[in-house]
C-alpha cells in the first residue's frame, strides 16, 4: 500500500442535505454520536496502510479543519508523508461548478507523490473496509480502473452512480441515476487507477470544459478504458439525503451494524480525541437501545 | 518527579502483571493521569516518570507523553527506570533513592524547582498555586498537607505547623498520638540547589533508609530547613488498597460526586478509539459510569463499566467496577467486585462480594457457573 497515494474529494456536490449542510461540509456532519463523516475516509485509507493522503477542502473548511488539524488523531501526523490539505481552486473568471476544477488544480499532489496508483474516494459513504483487498483484486484483473461498489439493500432516494458489470466483474455501463433501486450496484465515490491515468482525465476533461470528475471524466472516458468493479460485502449507507442521514445514525442502533463499523481491533474508526468522561448515568436513568457518548450525562 | 515504581502489594491481584499507577479507574483512567494532567494543567512542560516495579504496560501507556500534551518541544515524560553505572546496576532503594540515582537528569533538565508526586493518589490540583507559596515564603520545601479525621491521623505522616505562618515545626511519622491532623500528601515542592544538597548527602549515608518521610524530612527539619506546608481541601484519595480503590469508584457514582471529573481540571488519557457504548433494548443502567466500547443487554446499578465491556442479556452488575474488555456473560451475576481486564464471567456465575470484601477477579480469569 506504499504505493497509493489516496485523496478525499470534499468537493463533491450535495444538494438534497442542504439543511444540515447549510453551513459545514456534509463530510463534517456528526455521526454516531461521535464521530464526522470523514472519519471513516479517513480511517479506512490509514487502515489499509495508506499514509500519503490528500484531502481536498469544501469551501466552508472550518469544520473540517479544526476536527483534523494535524490529522495526529488519526495516524496522519508524519515527518515524510502523512496528511496533506487539498485547497479549493482560486474563483476565477469562467466560475465553472464542479470538482473538477479543485482536482486539477491539485494534480501535483498525486503526480509528485512518486506514488503508482491514486485511490480517490469522497466521504459521503459509510463502510468500513481494507482498501488492500481492492488494490490486489485490481492488479489481479488487469483493469485500468477499479471501482468499489456495494449491492443496494432498499430502494434509495438521492444521486448515486451504478454499474453494470459482466460476468467477469467488467463494468459495462456506468450512470448517475436520481435514485437507486434494491439490488441495484452501487459505487462506492471510490476509484482506483494509476497515476498516469488519473492525470490523463483529469486533465484532458478540464481542458476541454468539464466540470464534474464523475460525470464529465469518468463516465464520459469510461469506454476509452478497462474498469473492473470490487464488490464490498458490508454495511454501507450513502448520506445524501436527510433521511438517509437518519436513517445510517439509526443503522447503528443494529448491534450487527455498530459491531462491523466500529468494533474491529484491526480496523478501528479514528476520530478526534475530545477527552470527555464516561457517561454517569444517575438513580432515574433510563435508557434503552441507544449510543450514548462521553461526555453526556 | 512522580513516583512510579511501587508494586502497590495491597492491590495484590490487579497489580500481579501492572505497576500501580498503570491500574484503572474511574471507567476511562489510569491512576498515573492524574498527577501527569495536573502537571500538564500546572503548565509544567517536563515530567520525570520513576518507574521499577513490572513497568511495560506504564511504558507502553505513556508513549512519548502526547495524550497529556506533554510532547512539547523542550518538554515531554521521560520514562526513568534503575540504570546502570560503572559501578553496577541499582534498584531504587527508597524514594529519595529514586530521586537521588536520578540528579543526571535534574541537572540535565536545570530547573530552578523540583515537583515530587507519588503515582498512587487520585485528585486534581493546580501545582502553580503551591509553587507561588512556596516563592512566597522563600521556603527551601514545601510539603502539601491534607485535613484528615483524627482518628485517621495516626496513619499518616502528620505535619505540625505553625497555625500563622504555616511553617512546619514537626513532623511525626505515623504517630499513635498525633500533635496535628495535617497528614502529608506525598507532594513536596524542593528548590533545585537545595534538594540536591540533601539527596548528595543521604545517598552516601549508608544508615538511611533513602526515604523522604523517614530520613530526608526529619533531616532537613532539624536542621530547621525552612519548609512550609500547603493546604489542599480538594478531594483526595489514596486508591492503595483494594477497598479504597473500588470506594474511590464508587464515589464517582453518587448525585453530586464528591470528585467532579468533569470539573476546569480535565483528567487526559490514552485510550483506543472506540464508539459510544451500547445499551441494549432490555437493557438497564442506573447510577452508573459507562465507557466507550461496551455493549450492555442486562441490568447495571451502582457500578463503573470500562471500555469494551460486555454484560449480557438478563446479567446484572451491581456495586461493582467492571475493567476492560471484562465480559460477564448471560445471566451471570457480580455483586460487590472488581472484574479485571479481559476476565470472563460465564453464563449464570454469580460473583459475589460484600461491602468491606470486595471480591477480585484477576486479569484474563474465567469464573464458571
Amino acid at each position: 500500500m506504499k504505493q497509493v497515494v489516496g485523496i478525499i474529494n470534499l468537493q463533491e456536490g450535495n444538494s438534497l442535505i442542504r439543511e444540515l449542510a447549510a453551513t459545514r461540509a456534509v463530510e463534517a456532519l456528526p455521526f454516531a454520536g461521535r464521530y464526522r463523516l470523514v472519519d471513516f475516509a479517513i480511517s479506512n485509507m490509514v487502515n489499509s496502510g495508506i499514509s500519503t493522503v490528500g484531502l481536498m477542502l469544501p469551501d466552508f473548511s472550518r469544520a473540517v479543519l479544526d476536527h483534523i488539524r494535524s490529522g495526529k488523531d488519526w495516524d496522519l501526523a508524519r515527518r515524510r508523508d502523512g496528511l496533506t490539505y487539498l485547497p479549493a481552486a482560486l474563483p476565477d473568471n469562467d466560475s465553472r461548478k464542479g470538482d473538477l476544477k479543485d482536482i486539477y488544480a491539485n494534480l501535483d499532489f498525486a503526480e509528485l507523490s512518486g506514488k503508482q496508483y491514486v485511490l480517490l474516494t469522497n466521504a459521503s459513504y459509510i463502510y468500513n473496509i481494507d482498501f488492500k483487498d481492492v488494490v490486489d483484486f485490481h492488479k489481479k484483473s488487469g483493469a485500468d480502473i477499479t471501482m468499489v461498489y456495494s449491492k443496494a439493500t432498499t430502494d434509495r432516494d438521492g444521486k448515486s452512480v451504478v454499474i453494470q458489470t459482466s460476468t467477469n466483474g467488467i463494468v459495462t455501463d456506468l450512470a448517475e441515476v436520481p435514485a437507486i433501486k434494491q439490488g441495484q450496484k452501487d459505487v462506492m465515490g471510490a476509484y482506483l487507477m494509476p497515476v498516469p491515468t488519473f492525470a490523463y482525465i483529469v486533465r484532458t476533461t478540464y481542458e476541454r470544459g468539464g466540470q464534474d470528475f464523475l460525470l464529465d471524466g469518468l463516465i464520459r472516458h469510461a469506454n476509452e478504458f478497462k474498469i473492473s468493479a470490487y464488490k464490498h460485502h458490508g454495511y454501507v449507507a450513502h448520506i445524501n439525503s436527510t433521511m438517509e442521514y437518519y436513517q445510517a445514525n439509526r443503522d447503528c442502533l443494529n448491534p450487527d451494524v455498530w459491531q462491523e463499523l466500529f468494533m474491529n481491533n484491526d480496523r478501528p474508526i479514528f476520530t478526534k480525541v475530545k477527552d470527555e468522561v464516561p457517561v454517569q448515568y444517575k438513580d432515574s436513568a433510563n435508557v434503552k437501545n441507544s449510543l450514548v457518548a462521553n461526555g453526556c450525562d | 518527579m512522580i513516583l512510579a515504581g511501587g508494586q502497590g502489594s495491597r492491590l495484590k491481584a490487579l497489580t500481579k502483571t501492572v505497576a500501580k499507577p498503570a491500574v484503572p479507574f474511574g471507567g476511562k483512567y489510569r491512576i498515573i493521569d492524574f498527577p501527569l494532567s495536573n502537571c500538564a494543567n500546572s503548565g509544567i512542560e517536563k515530567v520525570g516518570v520513576l518507574t521499577q516495579y513490572k513497568p511495560l504496560e506504564l511504558h507502553n501507556y505513556l508513549g512519548s507523553g502526547s495524550s497529556w500534551d506533554l510532547d512539547r518541544t523542550g518538554g515531554g515524560v521521560f520514562i526513568l527506570p534503575p540504570y546502570a553505572r560503572e559501578k553496577g546496576a541499582d534498584w531504587y532503594r527508597g524514594t529519595a533513592d529514586a530521586i537521588y540515582q536520578n540528579l543526571n537528569f535534574i541537572d540535565l533538565a536545570d530547573p530552578d524547582y523540583v515537583l515530587i508526586l507519588s503515582g498512587d493518589h487520585i485528585y486534581t490540583m493546580d501545582y502553580s498555586w503551591m509553587l507561588k507559596a512556596h516563592k512566597d515564603n522563600n521556603a527551601d520545601v514545601t510539603i502539601g498537607v491534607f485535613e484528615v479525621s483524627w482518628d485517621e491521623a495516626p496513619r499518616f505522616g502528620i505535619m505540625v505547623t505553625d497555625k500563622d505562618t504555616g511553617r512546619i515545626t514537626e513532623f511525626q511519622e505515623k504517630p499513635k498520638q498525633p500533635k496535628s491532623n495535617l497528614a502529608s500528601m506525598g507532594i513536596y515542592i524542593f528548590s533545585k540547589p537545595f534538594l540536591k544538597k540533601y539527596l548528595e548527602e543521604d545517598g552516601v549515608n549508608e544508615n538511611s533508609t533513602h526515604d523522604f518521610g523517614n530520613d530526608l524530612i526529619p533531616k532537613m527539619l532539624a536542621d530547621n530547613a525552612r519548609m512550609f506546608s500547603y493546604a489542599f481541601d480538594g478531594y483526595w484519595k489514596d486508591v492503595g488498597t483494594i477497598e479504597s480503590l473500588w470506594q474511590a469508584n464508587m464515589d464517582l457514582l453518587e448525585d453530586t460526586p464528591p470528585f467532579d471529573l468533569k470539573g476546569d481540571m480535565k483528567i487526559y488519557s490514552s485510550n483506543p478509539s472506540l464508539p459510544p457504548h451500547f445499551i441494549g433494548p432490555d437493557a438497564s443502567v442506573k447510577s452508573s459510569m459507562i465507557n466507550e466500547g461496551a455493549k450492555i443487554e442486562g441490568d447495571v446499578d451502582k457500578s463503573v463499566i470500562f471500555q469494551g465491556v460486555k454484560v449480557g442479556p438478563d446479567a446484572k452488575v451491581t456495586n461493582s467496577v467492571i475493567l476492560p474488555s471484562a465480559v460477564v456473560e448471560k445471566g451471570a451475576t457480580v455483586n460487590y467486585a472488581i472484574i479485571a481486564q479481559d476476565a470472563v464471567i460465564k453464563a449464570g456465575a454469580r460473583v459475589e462480594g460484600k461491602p468491606g470484601e470486595i471480591f477480585v477477579v484477576p486479569e484474563g480469569a474465567i469464573v464458571n457457573a
